[in-house]
């Protein structure tokens, strides 16, 4: 069966948070709450209520980012340290441990920052093409529900969306 | 009776127009922005001229010499850095502690900093005389063997300020994301054309923005911590010697104390020049301005604290240089300079204890300036009183700077407005999406205080819906 993308514009949060809610009580057989995709202009936590628990990754990658940054540090001042065992030292050690902890831990955040920034844009799905159905109003005032859907339930859903007082819903076919 | 509180903005303030004020402000700022603009480009040319001289003749017209072989750039240096620290640190504070009122005038504060650093980094380049070399900081391989020193802080330096350039580049960015589409949505020509590829496709879709919560906080988390080391290192360049007046416990929170001063004051400048250039009154508010005054008060008082401890444990500590420099700084050749910046630092403060001139845009500007005045001189007082009275007193002298040195100095002031004047003309000054979360969340809590109210008294009940700000 074919698919289409849908997305109806809401004049405010209320209205498209109880649209979603009533797909979650299952108004519109077929559809569930993981084909919905909510566009705001700011953010809304209390849409989670309704949506469900998204897990967010993206503190993995600080994690790892935060680790490399210890361990690559180290080991890239050790070698360079290491290569001045040709030149005397006056006593000294060769690699010393109390300036190095101070530099990796500039490198610990430095990677920490940079992984968790091309974490976010791979985990956001930024970069990709964006979809024809994105309004712009969605920028200024208007928050927007997009649901993937069978054709046959496109109008029970353009119904729910009526309901709760829709300003205008688009349509694109999935191919 | 009631106590009205003012607010820090109006919550009836509608998104379309929020939207609508802060993109004309990019197009349309007032004739004064203009000439000041004007005013940094010049100011930057004399520079320019400066550094030409110095880099065709050399570091004779710039007085470094034995024992002044740091000066004027190095406390520009320490100037710049700690004047960098502000905005992204309290940024990252304030949103940590979800000080909703940071809102409005973060973005510029932030952007401050990036701009600082980019100013600070020059002057050590500048300070190096043979500048073509400046790549021998870099942490590579030479064909000759040669690595930089690691034991030394000015390699610490070069490692924490690329770090805590590149990560408060991104802290900007990040939080630029939402409002970039925004511009992006509502402009034409090469705006659009550099909003659609900086905004990265952001639509603001749910899981966009829960991601968008997490790097945001975790930032946060890291700029912190950054912020503070990256101006401690800058301290253990003076206090890991044994120079008299440099080797010292307290340096450390000292230098970070007077990076937030220097950073709240300017913050109060550029805030009161956006508030007028770009007609931003229902945003840059008198309680925001308020706030960020008490703010710079604090901390006023706190690196007052930490100048008093300095003294005290250099008077009580009976270390001969150390005494002796003091009393000289107290009154010898650099008294004028010592005493202007106790009276810029710790008296003026006083000020802004006092609520109509907190709220005095005038008095807040001209006091701000003063207030970094003194940070100046801080720094001034930091570097060149120890290279004049050190431990040799065959080499004692007095330095005030070379012509080209104060050139090229007033020229980075020049090259920091420049490059805000410029950011704040493409990008947008105010957060957007901020300010219309803060107008709903405001919304929402006073539909739910009538809500209590009316509930109290017993009537019939009419919730607000909040809305989304039509």
């Amino acid at each position: 069966m074919s698919k289409k993308r849908m997305m109806g514009l809401f004049g405010d949060f209320e209205e498209a948070h109880d649209a979603i809610a009533d797909i979650r009580r299952n108004e519109v057989p077929g559809l569930t709450v993981d084909a919905v995709t909510m566009t705001s202009p700011i953010e809304h936590p209390e849409v989670e209520e309704v949506l469900g628990d998204r897990p967010v990754h993206l503190q993995k990658f600080t994690l790892f980012g935060a680790i490399f940054g210890v361990v690559f540090g180290f080991i890239f001042l050790a070698a360079a340290q290491a290569s001045f065992l040709v030149q005397p030292q006056g006593g000294k050690p060769v690699i010393a441990l109390p300036s190095n902890i101070v530099l990796i831990y500039e490198m610990l955040i430095f990677f920490a920052v940079w992984l968790t920034f091309f974490a976010f844009i791979f985990l956001s799905g930024l970069l990709k093409k964006r979809s024809t159905l994105y309004s712009e109003k969605v920028s200024l005032d208007q928050v927007a529900i997009i649901v993937e859907v069978d054709e046959n339930i496109g109008e029970s859903v353009k119904g729910l969306f009526q309901k709760h007082k829709v300003l205008e819903i688009r349509e694109e076919a999935i191919r | 009776m009631t106590m009205v509180t003012e607010k820090d903005i109006n919550e009836q303030i509608a998104w379309a127009k929020i939207n609508t004020d802060v993109l004309k402000s990019m197009e349309n700022p007032r004739p004064a922005y203009w000439i000041t603009l004007a005013v940094c480009i010049a100011m930057v040319a004399c520079a320019a001229l400066a550094e030409y001289i110095q880099y065709t003749v050399g570091m004779g017209p710039a007085n470094l010499n034995n024992p002044h072989m740091w000066d004027m750039y190095i406390a520009a240096f320490v100037f710049w850095i700690g004047m960098s620290h502000s905005g992204t640190l309290l940024s990252a504070i304030l949103h940590l502690i979800h000080a909703d009122w940071r809102k409005p005038i973060y973005r510029f504060a932030e952007a401050m900093t990036t701009f600082s650093l980019m100013t600070a980094g020059l002057f050590p380049i500048i300070h190096l005389g043979r500048v073509w070399n400046m790549y021998w900081v870099l942490p590579y391989v030479s064909d000759r063997g040669i690595w930089p020193n690691f034991r030394s802080p000015l390699v610490w330096d070069a490692f924490a300020i690329s770090t805590y350039l590149s990560a408060s580049m991104l802290f900007l960015f990040v939080g630029m994301i939402p409002d970039l589409a925004i511009c992006r949505d509502n402009t034409t020509g090469w705006r659009k054309r550099l909003y659609t590829i900086l905004s990265l496709g952001w639509i603001g879709s749910d899981q966009q923005w829960r991601n968008f919560r997490k790097i945001y906080l975790l930032m946060a988390c890291f700029l912190i911590p950054l912020a503070v080391s990256v101006h401690s290192i800058v301290s253990a360049d003076f206090a890991m010697s044994i120079m008299p007046g440099w080797h010292i416990t307290t340096f450390p929170p000292y230098f970070v104390a007077g990076a937030l001063y220097s950073g709240c004051a300017a913050i109060i400048t550029l805030f009161v020049l956006l508030r007028y250039f770009f007609r931003f009154e229902e945003y840059m508010t008198l309680p925001l301005m308020e706030k960020t005054a008490k703010l710079t008060f604090a901390i006023a008082m706190v690196w007052t604290y930490l100048n008093l401890i300095e003294f005290a444990s250099v008077w009580y500590g009976h270390d001969i240089y150390n005494k002796e420099l003091l009393i000289a700084k107290a009154t010898g050749p650099y008294a004028w300079i010592f005493w202007t910046m106790l009276f810029c630092g710790s008296v003026l403060p006083f000020t802004l204890a006092f609520k109509n001139l907190r709220r005095h845009m005038p008095t807040m500007f001209v006091v701000s300036l003063f207030l970094n005045l003194g940070m100046f001189f801080e720094r001034w007082m930091i570097v060149a009183p120890t290279l004049s009275m050190s431990h040799e007193p065959h080499q004692w002298d007095v330095m005030y700077g070379s012509i080209v040195e104060w050139a090229i100095v007033f020229g980075s002031f020049g090259w920091f407005g420049m490059l805000f004047l410029i950011f704040v003309k493409v990008f947008p000054s105010v957060s957007m999406y901020e300010v219309k979360e803060m107008v709903f969340h405001r919304k929402q809590s006073l539909g739910e205080e009538d809500l209590a109210r009316m509930t109290d008294h017993a009537k019939p009940v009419t919730q607000t819906t909040g809305g989304e700000g039509t």
